[in-house]
């Protein structure tokens, strides 16, 4: 923390401390911030968490690998197909198991689109929380139709439940790759709408700019991953690094930023978008025939072990780590958080910043409570 | 049943055909076995600058594992940030083995390099009620790692500069993730309608009365 009396604007002025949540809707759940101020700067600021853990670690240790991907659905709830990505790579792995290419292209058009569909609900309230009304009520439109695929494929729309160890449980239903296609062909022009409303927009901009600034170098240490690191200048990428399934046979680009602001962050996840329309055409394009589930033990059972396999989630690196005995049920499964360990940095990106910023910063770094708490 | 009475005779098995080689996912998936990793790459590097720290390596399906002394992690740590470039900690976490001689508790450190993409776990074998020395001087990240360790675990982390629990409540007494907590809760005296639920069901209601 630089020089406090430099930094206030009323040098006789008293501190004040006032709790911000866990009952705020900028807050993206039950985040609770404890903000000290001066006037209308942060002093500093201290997360507050927890409001929404429900020992998901510990279920897991009760479960059965394939009944423990319900439960990864519950921890992110934007984001369920890449956190059951996570899980099944980790046992496949494990296992030696390889996947039919069918099931592995199968996973990448889900987690694609739901790296869409995360990141067109992160567009949407922030910019609602920064002001800006009209992006939310076309952003979910958009979501809106991810969601119907997902239902048309698996049954669900929110918690998916779309992935086994071994494959998928399902082949894709008769006509949804066209309805699929349909979507994300039309879907680029809508985020070219989206960037016309936001992109130049002075407003935004002077609410963006320059807010909750984050160098490369401080960004690695806080161990900040996904478009919050990205957005400060870091081109990785674990889909480029440690590709899994089928990423290395797939040409997209990683985005990266170059001031680490907020509205990097927000041009960081806008290419991103575009990116993955890129991969889910190209997995439309070369999905190969063929069955969807490898050749597994009814029971999956791991062999004595430790592993961890991390995916790119649309927050950051989700990684899990997989302890076993050699028995049906795990006996340690740990998950890294990318949003956990991401809002470990807010402090840090507002202090000597407005109030209105932290609501931004909130904003930018995507967080949802649900994976933060577990 | 009576479908079962109507099964058909199993047909006599067709001779084997001199078939293409099996896809990979139709064979029998061959499981990972764990080595010695002494003499690998890795784990060479750090004996080379810390001879005396490696007290075990393990390779299992490609990933390395180094047990360090639990006393010198920091130094462990702070070598492998500085000399052998590991900038960021991917993970920090624990494992609970019970029973077990060498000490209760894994602590488990996951970092990585940026200019090779190179990972390495290192573990720190931790008796109950032992001091880990804290990283949070290594790397920032750790801060919130090891209070959730602390939290989930009841592991002490020595020069912490906050370590509270974070993510249960400040009056909370256990460490969920411990192998003796039972996993359908305990009677933390929370209830808030006693009378309407019974205790012993953890903070929500729902056990047995006592």
């Amino acid at each position: 923390m630089g020089n406090l009396e430099a930094m206030k604007p009323f040098p006789d002025s008293e501190e004040m401390e006032i709790s911000f949540g866990p009952q705020h809707p900028a807050t993206h759940g039950v985040l609770r911030v404890m903000v000290k101020l001066d006037g209308e700067r942060i002093v500093d600021a201290k997360p507050v968490i927890g409001y929404l853990h429900r020992g998901t670690e510990k279920i897991f240790e009760r479960e059965t690998y394939n009944g423990a991907i319900p439960h990864t659905d519950r921890m992110d709830y934007t984001a369920a197909a890449t956190n059951n990505q996570g899980l099944v790579g980790a046992v496949e792995k494990m296992m030696g198991i390889t996947v039919p290419p069918r099931a592995a292209y199968i996973r990448m058009i889900l987690a694609e689109l739901q790296r869409i569909a995360s990141h067109t609900i992160w567009l949407g309230t922030h910019a609602l929380d920064i002001g800006a009304q009209s992006p939310f009520f076309y952003t979910f439109e958009e979501r809106e139709k991810i969601l119907d695929l997902y239902e048309e494929y698996c049954g669900a729309r929110l918690t998916l439940n779309a992935m086994r160890v071994g494959g998928q449980p399902y082949d894709l239903p008769e006509g949804w790759s066209g309805r699929c296609r349909t979507f994300i062909d039309q879907f680029p022009a809508r985020i070219a709408e989206w960037e016309r409303l936001l992109t130049t927009n002075r407003i935004w901009k002077l609410r963006t700019v320059g807010v909750g600034v984050i160098s490369a170098e401080n960004a690695v240490e806080w161990g900040l991953t996904g478009p919050p690191l990205r957005g400060s200048g870091v081109k990785w990428d674990i889909r480029k690094v440690f590709p899994y399934d089928h990423y290395d046979d797939i040409d997209f680009e990683i985005p990266i930023g170059g001031n680490g602001d907020t509205y990097d962050r927000y041009l960081v996840r806008m290419e991103e978008m575009r990116q993955s329309v890129r991969i889910v055409q190209q997995c439309l394009a070369r999905l190969p025939e063929g069955p969807v589930m490898a050749k597994v033990p009814k029971v999956i059972k791991p062999p004595k072990g430790e592993l961890y396999f991390s995916v790119e989630g649309p927050k950051g690196e989700l990684g899990y780590y997989v302890v076993s005995e050699g028995g049906a049920n795990p006996y340690r499964l740990h998950v890294r958080p990318a949003c956990f360990i991401n809002l470990q940095a807010l402090p840090e990106m507002v202090r000597g910043q407005l109030v209105a910023d932290l609501i931004a910063v909130i904003g930018t770094l995507d967080i949802v409570l649900g994976e933060i708490d577990r | 049943m009576s479908d079962q009475q109507n099964v058909p005779p199993q047909a006599p098995s067709a001779p084997q055909a001199p078939a293409a080689p099996k896809a990979p996912w139709e064979e029998k998936p061959v499981t990972p076995v764990p080595q010695d990793a002494r003499d690998h790459a890795l784990v060479r590097e750090i004996v080379a600058v810390l001879p005396d720290v490696v007290l075990e390596a393990v390779e299992f399906a490609g990933q390395i594992t180094a047990t360090v002394p639990c006393a010198r992690i920091g130094e462990v740590c702070r070598t492998c940030k500085e000399r052998l470039g590991y900038s960021f900690l991917v993970d920090l976490t624990a494992v609970d083995w019970q029973e077990r001689p060498q000490g209760r508790f894994d602590v488990v450190y996951w970092v990585h390099r940026f200019s090779d993409s190179k990972r390495l776990r290192l573990k720190v074998n931790v008796a109950e009620g032992v001091e880990v020395p804290s990283v949070t001087g290594v790397w920032k990240v750790a801060n919130w790692m090891e209070r959730e360790v602390f939290d989930m675990f009841g592991i002490y982390f020595s020069d912490h500069p906050n370590l509270e629990r974070i993510l249960t409540w400040e009056g909370f007494n256990g460490h969920p993730l411990r192998k003796d907590f039972p996993i359908e809760g305990i009677d933390t005296g929370a209830a808030v309608y006693p009378e309407v639920y019974p205790p012993g069901g953890g903070p929500v209601a729902g056990g047995e009365g006592e």
